[in-house]
């Protein structure tokens, strides 16, 4: 008899990743579970603005028409969707998704499960009465700094309701803020009845869910191992094949584009590392110095040896709160001397803001094309080299309090096409637009303070 | 001899709010040593002297072939505050790779050997 693996597929790795990728897991070969990701800091914090704005709103968009039209080669080829799309609205999520289902047919209807309790924002203030201080972690302010300005304040959390929501036998789990990792490892551990304390396999479940969160980068996306011999035009997203010890195969589909080696996976591992002894998530504390990767040919890589140590009490707080405001704007000088034409624009512009009187917390200035993305002045380049630029552009932001004092530099960019330095191009995108700030302030909480108040809801349509 | 890092190892960056990690695999197993000890903190703190305004640690992962260095107060605020270009440290790892670093000549061959695939990069 062989052993059993279950299979999760990655789906999507991010709030905008290729639509195509989750229908292409689904319909190119066999997986047991789709696991979508769209959740990053920043999208807690623009969904929350959309609910404000409609109330219906707040969650990932694109999973509704997505599930609706995979739902016949879900319930047809038995495979249960994991996901955390229903962002600061996962019951939003579901009546949209209800809706939609309605002018699908299928053989019976989809059983969805909500997911709820993670969103702390309307709790924040009995939060804070009841002692909890959600103290920013990196600087140590208590939250009652900026308590008035937060716009978003969910907890990250784990795989509990979700395999709660499995064994109540839900297609698809629609969750708020669940740790990116545990809609891998939650499958994992309902499938192979791993118990909440076994600290080594959950370990290994959430190395692949590492690997899954991002999609095609463990694939070959970003990858920069022979990055000219991988075929990106349609890749096949990765693949957990696990067993039930802990160890797994991290593959895709054959005939799907990308590729699979150690590099894609290595690199894929260190992505957004901390510490690697102490990856903590909210069902393990992982150690990533002890995986033990292995290349077993044709798009399959080997993990074994994970360990795992135990849970720590608290849950990792995401909270975002309004900062000022900014905008940036950008204007193409080309040559010869283009590199100086953009300083003397940039020297322009910022004389008009000066005689203007406009104050602002930050003016950065990049030269794009001549070292922006290092962060390097031209100076730190090469004469020769700066000399024999075509073109650069001119990347100009500005951040402060005051709305109109951004506002009113947007207004400056365009008059340097008429009144400025030579050879200019590059607006037509037209005026900057202003952005809100939104900060982050990563917090801790004590787990019982949140996990009492996790709901989870399975309905059909 | 001295070669360019990207001929001893790959890499991969991104962000932890304002900090930066670049995590860097030795293409084969034997370019680690030269990582561990070509690569300090102090060395790639200066490789980013432009950006980092922080301190710079550096993890191990013998068992990957890996380091991985978290360089605090890198990225302008990070986040939604950042008014910079490359506000997520994507493409710092390519920077670092850009460094010129000493390595013994059988290293960097035994490097070579697996970027053009006669030989296997990772135990199989």
């Amino acid at each position: 008899m062989s052993e059993r693996v279950v299979r999760v597929a990655s789906g999507q790795g991010f709030w905008g990743d290729w639509q195509e990728a989750p229908k292409l897991q689904v319909r190119h070969g066999p997986i047991d579970y789709l696991m979508l990701d769209y959740l990053a800091e920043i999208t807690m914090s623009i969904l929350q603005k959309q609910r404000e704005r409609d109330p219906t709103s707040g969650y990932a968009r694109d999973f509704v028409p997505l599930i609706a039209g995979l739902a016949p080669d879900l319930i047809g080829r038995n495979i249960r969707v994991v996901s955390n799309a229903g962002g600061v609205n996962p019951e939003g999520c579901r009546r949209a998704l209800f809706e939609a289902l309605d002018e699908v047919p299928t053989s019976r209807p989809l059983r969805v499960a909500v997911v709820t309790g993670d969103d702390l924002m309307e709790r924040l203030d009995g939060l804070l009465a009841d002692g909890h201080e959600l103290r920013n972690m990196e600087t140590g302010e208590p939250l009652a700094a900026i308590r008035e300005r937060v716009q978003a304040a969910n907890a990250y959390i784990g795989a509990g309701p979700i395999i709660e929501a499995l064994r109540r036998k839900a297609d698809v789990v629609v969750t708020g803020r669940s740790t990116d990792t545990a809609l891998t490892y939650a499958p994992l551990m309902f499938e192979h009845g791993w118990a909440a304390d076994d600290w080594d396999r959950i370990a290994a479940g959430v190395v692949a869910g590492h690997i899954n969160e991002c999609g095609a980068q463990a694939t070959g996306g970003n990858t920069l191992f022979d990055w000219r011999g991988v075929d990106l035009a349609a890749p096949g997203y990765p693949i957990i094949e696990m067993s039930s010890d802990g160890s797994f195969v991290v593959t895709k589909h054959a005939d799907l584009g990308g590729r699979v080696t150690w590099a894609t996976v290595s690199e894929q591992l260190v992505y957004e590392m901390g510490d690697p002894a102490e990856y903590i998530t909210p069902d393990c504390v992982a150690d990533f110095r002890t995986i033990r990767l292995r290349d077993r040919g044709e798009n399959r890589v080997r993990i074994s040896g994970v360990r795992g140590s135990a849970r720590t009490g608290m849950l990792k707080v995401s909270l975002a709160y309004r900062d000022g405001w900014k905008a940036t704007g950008t204007l193409v000088y080309a040559a010869p001397d283009a590199l100086a034409k953009a300083r003397r624009a940039d020297e322009v512009l910022r004389a008009r803001l000066r005689r203007l009187g406009l104050r602002f917390d930050e003016i950065r200035t990049e030269f794009v094309g001549a070292g922006a993305c290092a962060g390097l002045a031209p100076e730190d380049l090469p004469p020769e080299l700066v000399q024999a630029l075509p073109e650069v552009e001119l990347r100009v932001g500005v951040r402060g309090e005051n709305r109109d004092a951004v506002e009113r530099f947007t207004r400056e960019l365009a008059p340097l096409i008429l009144a400025g330095p030579p050879s200019v191009t590059g607006f037509a995108a037209g005026r900057p637009r202003v952005q809100e700030v939104m900060a982050y302030w990563p917090a801790l909480i004590d787990r019982t303070a949140v996990e009492k108040e996790l709901r989870v809801e399975v309905s059909h349509a | 001899m001295k070669v360019r890092l990207d001929r001893l190892a790959i890499a991969r960056s991104g962000d932890k709010g304002d900090a930066a990690n670049i995590g860097v695999i030795a293409i084969a197993p034997g370019a680690f040593p030269v990582l561990l000890e070509q690569l300090t903190p102090e060395r790639v703190k200066e490789r980013f002297s432009a950006v980092c305004r922080g301190r710079v640690d550096r993890y191990e992962l013998p068992n990957l072939f890996a380091l991985n260095f978290l360089l605090h107060e890198s990225l302008g605020g990070g986040g939604t505050v950042s008014l910079m270009l490359d506000a997520q440290g994507k493409t710092y790892a390519a920077f670092l790779l850009q460094m010129e670093v000493d390595a013994p000549e059988d290293v960097v061959s035994a490097c070579d050997m697996v970027r053009s695939g006669k030989e296997p990069g990772r135990p199989v």
